[in-house]
C-alpha cells in the first residue's frame, strides 16, 4: 500500500525525524491561508501516488501567499499519470547547502532490509545507481539486532566529513529504520535529506510503502489508505477480497491464482489480444466471489469479452459454474463471455453451464482464442 | 528417487484442526502421504479422524513421532513462529503453505531456520509432491504421474495447468515443487535446479517463473554453470505494468528490474528451453529427452 507523502513524514516526525513544518490543503483557499501562516516562500507539493511529481508540474514554489492560492489552483485538480491531485502539501521553502538520499529497502536477495545512501540526493536513485555506483553505499541489516549505532555512524561519514553531519544523519537513519519496521514497510525513503544553510541536516521528502500482509495487524496504518487516489473499481475488489489491477485492453479476465492469471494476460497478447485486467479470485470455493468479479469486471465499458480461465484445486469448478449462474440471472450479460474450466468438480460445472445455456471448454489456448476473436468483434472459432 | 520428499517422508501437520489443515490433511493421507501428527495448541491428547495424534507443542509432537518434515496451514500473523517452532524442535524440511506472511517477519525467520539446520518451503506456496509417493501441501495429486520431468514454479494453479499438460502429454514427474510467490522465502529455484541435478531419477527440468526480483536471471547462470539436464523455462507477467504487485507479494516490477524480458534473455544466454506458452512446456521437454 502506497501512503502520501505527508502521512509518511507524520510517521517520521513521530520518531523524532527532524522535518520542517507542512500542512495539508484540499482548496486554493486552505493553501492560501496556510501559506499566510508560515510566511516567506512556501512550496507546494502534489499528494499523489505516483513517482515523477516534480517533473509533471505537480512541485511548485509559491513567493507569497496569494501566489500559493494560484499554484494550489493549477495543481489541484492536476492528472499525473492518470490520478487526480486532491491535496496538496504546503512546507516553507528551505535554503539547501547540499542534498542527500537515505532510503531503506526490503531486498529479496539478501533476504534483509538494506539501506542505501548516497550523497547524490535529490534525483531518481535507480538512475544514480546504474550511472554512478560508486555513489552509493549499501548495507543490509540483521532485523534480530537493527541498524547498530557504529553502522548508522558509518553511513552518516559516507554522506558528510564533518562528526556533527554524520551523527545527526546516522540518527535520522536509526529513526528512519524504527519507523519502517513499526509500520511493516517494504520501502522508506527520504529524498533528498538537505544539508540547510544554517547547517541542519533535515528532511524534505519522504515516501514510504507498507507491505500489504501487514495492514490486518497495524489498523493504524491501513487507516492511512486513500481511496480517493485509487481506481473505483480496484477499490470494490478489494473489499469484495479480490486481487485486481485494471489494464488498458478489452479482454476482461476472471482466473484463480496469481501465477495463471498473469500466464492467462500473456496468452490473450499471444493470440493478438488485448487484457483489460489482472483479476485472480484466489483459492477459496465461494460463488460470491465470482459474482463480486463479474460486477467489477462488467462495469468496465472498455471490455468486449469476459474470459474465464480456472484450474480446480481448493477452488471447485462447480462453485464456479454456480457463481456464473447466479450473477449473469441478476445482471444479464451485454457481452460474450468464454469458459474455461478444469479440475475438481469439472463434470458437475459444465452440466450446470450447459442447462443454463453456457458451452465450456477444457483447453486454455482455445479457450483464449475464441476470447480474443470476440473481443474484436468477431465470431468464436 | 526424487527431490526433498519420497515414501520414508514422515509430517506433522502444524494447524492440523483449521479448516485448510483439516481438509488438505486427508487429502495428503488419502494420496499416501505418512502424516504421523498435528499440532494444535490446547487439543494435545486428541486425534484427528480417529487416528492421527494430536499434540500441543511441535517439541512433543517430534518426541513422540519422530516426524522428519512438517506443513504448515496456520493463519499469517502466526506462520512465523510456527516455522521457528518446526525448526526448533529439530524438524529437517519445513513446507510453509499459509499465504500472507508479512514479509518483515521472514527476515527474522530466515536466518533462525538456517541456524538450525533445516529447510524451509515457502512460505505462500503450493508444497510439493512426489508423484506415486507423497505429497507435502496441496498441490491436487489426480493430476500428476510418476515419471522423470522435474517441476519447479514460483505459482499455484499455473504450475497445475503445467503439471497436468504434462501429465496429459505422458510425461511423469519426478518431483513438483512450488517455492512460493512471496519476495522472501526459504527454498529457491536453485536449491531444486541443484537437488534435481543430484537426483539420478530426473531427467529434465521444467521451471516456471514469474517477473519481479532476479531469483530467474540468477538460476539461469546456475544453470549454464552446474546443470547437465536440460532446463525448460517460463516466464508469466509479460504484460505486467511495472510498479504494481500482481496477486504475489513478490511479483512487481522495480524500475527496469524483474521484467520478464530480462529474464527471458537471462534463459536464452543460458541455452535454456523457452516456453512461450504453458503448453510448450510439452514439445520442449520432450524433443529433449529424446
Amino acid at each position: 500500500m502506497n501512503i502520501h507523502e505527508y502521512q509518511a513524514k507524520e510517521i517520521l516526525r513521530a520518531q523524532g525525524v527532524p522535518i520542517p513544518p507542512g500542512e495539508v490543503a484540499t482548496t486554493p483557499d486552505q493553501a492560501e491561508a496556510i501559506a499566510k501562516k508560515f510566511g516567506g516562500t512556501v512550496v507546494i507539493k502534489a499528494q499523489v501516488h505516483a513517482g515523477g511529481r516534480g517533473k509533471a508540474g505537480g512541485v511548485k514554489l509559491a513567493k507569497d501567499p496569494a501566489e500559493a492560492r494560484a499554484v494550489a489552483a493549477k495543481i489541484l485538480g492536476m492528472h499525473i499519470k492518470g490520478l487526480t491531485v486532491e491535496k496538496v502539501l504546503v512546507t516553507p521553502a528551505a535554503d539547501i547547502a547540499s542534498e542527500a538520499y537515505v532510503g531503506v529497502i526490503l531486498d529479496r536477495a539478501s533476504k534483509r532490509p538494506v539501506f542505501m545512501v548516497s550523497p547524490a540526493g535529490g534525483i531518481d536513485i535507480e538512475e544514480v545507481a546504474a550511472k554512478t555506483p560508486d555513489k552509493i553505499r549499501r548495507l543490509p541489516v540483521d532485523t534480530r539486532y537493527g541498524l547498530l549505532g557504529y553502522q548508522a555512524l558509518e553511513l552518516g561519514f559516507f554522506l558528510y566529513d564533518d562528526l556533527k553531519k554524520a551523527r545527526a544523519a546516522g540518527a535520522i537513519m536509526q529513526k528512519l529504520y524504527a519507523a519502517f519496521m513499526q509500520s511493516g514497510a517494504s520501502l522508506a525513503e527520504i529524498n533528498p535529506l538537505v544539508v540547510t544553510v544554517a547547517g541542519d541536516v533535515v528532511a524534505l521528502d519522504a515516501k514510504m510503502v507498507i507491505d500489504d500482509n501487514e495492514l490486518d495487524r497495524r489498523p493504524e496504518i491501513a487507516a492511512l489508505r486513500d481511496e480517493s487516489s485509487e481506481a473505483p473499481s480496484e477499490v470494490d475488489a478489494r473489499k469484495s477480497n479480490l486481487t485486481f489491477i485494471k489494464l488498458e485492453g478489452d479482454v476482461g479476465c476472471v482466473v484463480n491464482g496469481a501465477g495463471l492469471a498473469m500466464a492467462t494476460m500473456d496468452l490473450v497478447k499471444y493470440y493478438g489480444g488485448e487484457p483489460a485486467n489482472f483479476l485472480d479470485i484466489g483459492g477459496s470455493s465461494n460463488p460470491e466471489k465470482v459474482v463480486n468479479a463479474l460486477r467489477i469486471i462488467t462495469a468496465d465499458a472498455s471490455v468486449k469479452a469476459i474470459l474465464f480461465n480456472i484450474f480446480g484445486g481448493i477452488t471447485r469448478t462447480d462453485d464456479v459454474a454456480n457463481g456464473i449462474v447466479t450473477a449473469t440471472r441478476a445482471n444479464p450479460l451485454k457481452v460474450p463471455i468464454v469458459i474455461r474450466l478444469t479440475g475438481t468438480n469439472e463434470e458437475i460445472a459444465v452440466k450446470i453451464l450447459k442447462d443454463n445455456g453456457f458451452s465450456a471448454s477444457a483447453d486454455m489456448d482455445e479457450a483464449v482464442k475464441q476470447a480474443v476473436a470476440l473481443a474484436k468483434g468477431g465470431k468464436a472459432a | 528417487m526424487s527431490i526433498f520428499i519420497d515414501n520414508s517422508t514422515t509430517v506433522i501437520v502444524q494447524g492440523i484442526t483449521g479448516r485448510d489443515g483439516s481438509f488438505h490433511t486427508k487429502q495428503m493421507i488419502e494420496y499416501g502421504t505418512k502424516v504421523v501428527g498435528g499440532v494444535t495448541p490446547g487439543k494435545g491428547g486428541q486425534t484427528f479422524e480417529n487416528t492421527v495424534p494430536i499434540f500441543n507443542t511441535m517439541h512433543d509432537a517430534v518426541a513422540a513421532t519422530g516426524a522428519n518434515t512438517s506443513v504448515i496451514y496456520v493463519p499469517p500473523v502466526f506462520a512465523a513462529d510456527a516455522i521457528m517452532e518446526a525448526a526448533d524442535a529439530g524438524i529437517k524440511f519445513i513446507v510453509a503453505i499459509t499465504e500472507g506472511v508479512p514479509v518483515l517477519d521472514m527476515t527474522r525467520v530466515y536466518p533462525f531456520v538456517k541456524e538450525k539446520g533445516a529447510r524451509l518451503l515457502g512460505p505462500n506456496c503450493p508444497g510439493l509432491i512426489t508423484p506415486g509417493q507423497s505429497k507435502v501441501g496441496i498441490i491436487p495429486g489426480r493430476i500428476c504421474t510418476p515419471g522423470h520431468v522435474g517441476v519447479v514454479s514460483r505459482s499455484g494453479t499455473l504450475t497445475y495447468e503445467i503439471v497436468y499438460q504434462l501429465t496429459r502429454a505422458g510425461l511423469g514427474q519426478s518431483t513438483c515443487v512450488g517455492i512460493g510467490g512471496d519476495p522472501i522465502n526459504g527454498t529457491n529455484f536453485i536449491d531444486c535446479l541443484a537437488a534435481f541435478e543430484k537426483d539420478p531419477h530426473t531427467r529434465a527440468v521444467a521451471m516456471m517463473g514469474e517477473i519481479g526480483g532476479t531469483d530467474e536471471q540468477e538460476a539461469a547462470a546456475f544453470v549454464k554453470q552446474h546443470m547437465t539436464k536440460p532446463v525448460v523455462g517460463f516466464i508469466a507477467g509479460q504484460t505486467a505494468p511495472p510498479g504494481r504487485r500482481m496477486g504475489h507479494a513478490g511479483a512487481i516490477i522495480s524500475g527496469s528490474s524483474g521484467t520478464a524480458a530480462e529474464k527471458l534473455a537471462a534463459f536464452e544466454a543460458a541455452g535454456m528451453g523457452i516456453a512461450k506458452r504453458p503448453i510448450d512446456f510439452v514439445d520442449l521437454i520432450k524433443a529433449r529427452l529424446k
